[in-house]
């Protein structure tokens, strides 16, 4: 059997939503080169609707995977619905992860929170 | 194209070691230990592959001790030294900071028991210096472990100048030879060593067989108790058919092995000048000192998994350093151990090239590479922050 499935490999592959946005409401930078996994997110937030998201990985493939896969998760959705997306539903949606590459899955979900944590705190800012 | 660079990992079989295996399975399916024909007829070809193994070496062949693979043969060692070194009340052993993990977790293992290892470093080059094994050595110190070829970075260490120190200084030495056995010359005698570990699927015998050398007068601690194989030493049923096939595949091995080197060296430095045109990126370990079949590289703003992956993909079949092939969070202490940051670790790639190997494929190799890392960096934040200045290139 292959290492990844074949969900894995093909979001590996083709990723989604690469690249950046240049003028995001939200981003997040999570993971440091020191563990291996960096990742990116960048978000365009329109009336609470992420319509816009973008991402830049270092990392495994899992890691990669998990960005591009955790976009495709969130893009279109509510703030507060993209806000509940924990890692589990990364990988399940992956068709899994193996065991000891799910810590690679978890800078999805916190890459994204934090994005969404620096759009708040930007709009509130604006108030 | 389908290339695989990854010997230092395993090797394939040899044809010759093949059939040995198949003659032994299928026609001296004796018990070495019985005493009937059958038996004894076992037992003679036994000895046959100890005598051998132990020529090619220039042992004995009761100094040659046949084990399961590198991996026994290296804790055996350890722990007999350690063990009988506690005898005589002396508790220190030396090391490098670059041993493979069978040499490593045991040596933890004795540490956990009171044994204090002075692990010593091998500079940027990964050669560790003759100089500082005999400032380390004391007079409690019982072992001086140092292996003969460096796994990951294939470089090659002082072997029988750290042996002549040791003799010397009335100091016990054994060298872990796993990647060096059929690769180098490995003369005993010439070297100094008073242990030996090696193992067979290194040089395109079988898995799971391998073997100690153990100079005459030096003791030894039985891992596994049982029968009395081995002269007392390793108890259970000797593994006839991968002994033997461990002795036809050394012979040939030996037999090509100048051929074989003068063949790929050139081709390894052609890799190594060809993936030294990717920009920010470095050869790990010294140039010159290292084996023939070697190359290993660091990219910077990449991580080694995924470039793997994609270098599977177009079948070539390597490794890596990074800590997301391993499991573990840290990357490799080798790359580590020679001065590389964490964040250059993560992105090495490790190339052990095979008798085969030919400048078509390492041209196709180069090419991969280019692409690959060009690929990774593309979306990488690490990159980003390199090339817009944020942070600063260390390659
Ligand atoms: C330097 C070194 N020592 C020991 C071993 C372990 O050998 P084995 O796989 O036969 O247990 C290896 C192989 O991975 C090795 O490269
Ligand atoms: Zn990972």
């Amino acid at each position: 059997m292959a290492l990844y499935s074949d969900k894995v490999m093909d979001h590996f592959l083709k990723p989604r939503n690469v690249g950046v946005i240049e003028d995001a409401d939200g981003i997040g930078e999570v993971g440091n080169a020191r563990c291996g996994d960096i990742m990116k997110i960048y978000l365009k937030i329109d009336d609470d609707i992420i319509t816009d998201v973008k991402f830049e990985t270092f990392g495994c493939a899992s890691a990669i995977a998990s960005s591009s896969m955790a976009t495709e998760l969130i893009k279109g959705q509510k703030v507060e619905d993209a806000m509940a997306l924990t890692n589990k539903a990364v990988a399940e949606a992956l068709d899994g992860l193996p065991d000891y590459k799910m810590h690679c899955s978890v800078l999805a979900e916190e890459a994204i929170q934090k994005a969404l944590e620096d759009y708040q705190s930007k709009k509130s800012q604006e108030k | 194209m389908k290339i695989y660079a990854d010997n230092a990992a395993t090797t394939k079989m040899s044809r010759a070691a093949i059939d040995t295996m198949i003659d032994y399975m299928e026609n001296h399916f004796g018990n070495p230990s019985s005493l009937y024909m059958i038996g004894q007829e076992a037992k003679d070809r036994l000895e046959e592959a100890r005598a051998t193994v132990a020529g090619i070496i220039n042992a004995q062949p009761r100094e040659v001790l046949f084990t399961s693979g590198g991996s026994e043969a290296d804790n055996q060692a350890l722990l007999s030294a350690a063990k009988f070194g506690e005898l005589k009340g002396k508790k220190h052993i030396i090391s490098t900071a670059i041993e493979h993990h069978a040499i490593l977790h045991t040596l933890k293992k004795l540490e956990k028991q009171g044994f204090e290892v002075t692990y010593l470093p091998v500079g940027t080059r990964g050669i560790v210096s003759v100089n500082d094994v005999a400032d380390a050595i004391r007079d409690d110190t019982i072992l001086v472990t140092v292996m003969m070829v460096n796994n990951e970075i294939g470089t090659i260490q002082p072997i029988a100048e750290i042996g002549k120190l040791c003799r010397e200084r009335g100091v016990l030495f054994h060298t872990d030879a796993v990647q060096a056995v059929g690769h180098l010359p490995v003369d005993v005698q010439a070297l100094n060593v008073d242990m030996l570990s090696a193992s067979a699927h290194k040089f395109h015998g079988p898995k799971g067989v391998g073997f100690l050398y153990v100079r005459k007068g030096v003791r030894l601690f039985n891992l596994i108790e049982g029968g009395a194989q081995e002269r007392g030493k390793r108890a259970g049923t000797e593994n006839l058919p991968g002994i033997a096939s461990m002795a036809t595949a050394l012979t040939e091995s030996v037999e090509n092995m100048d051929a074989v080197n003068e063949k790929i060296r050139p081709i390894r430095d052609y890799l190594i000048k060809g993936l030294g045109e990717i920009p920010h990126s470095a050869l790990n370990g010294d140039a010159v000192d290292r084996v023939a079949n070697n190359v290993n590289f660091s990219f910077e703003g990449i991580e080694g998994e995924s470039l793997l992956i994609l270098l599977d993909q177009r079948g070539i079949s390597a490794s890596s350093g990074s800590a997301c092939t391993s499991g573990s969070l840290d990357p490799s202490h080798v790359l580590l151990a020679i001065g590389r940051v964490h964040d250059v670790a993560h992105g090495s790639l490790r190339l052990s090239l095979g008798e085969d190997a030919t400048y078509e494929e390492a041209d196709y190799i180069i090419e991969a590479a280019k692409e690959v890392v060009a690929y990774l960096r593309s979306f990488s934040p690490v990159w980003r922050d390199l090339t817009t200045g944020k942070s600063q290139f260390i390659l």
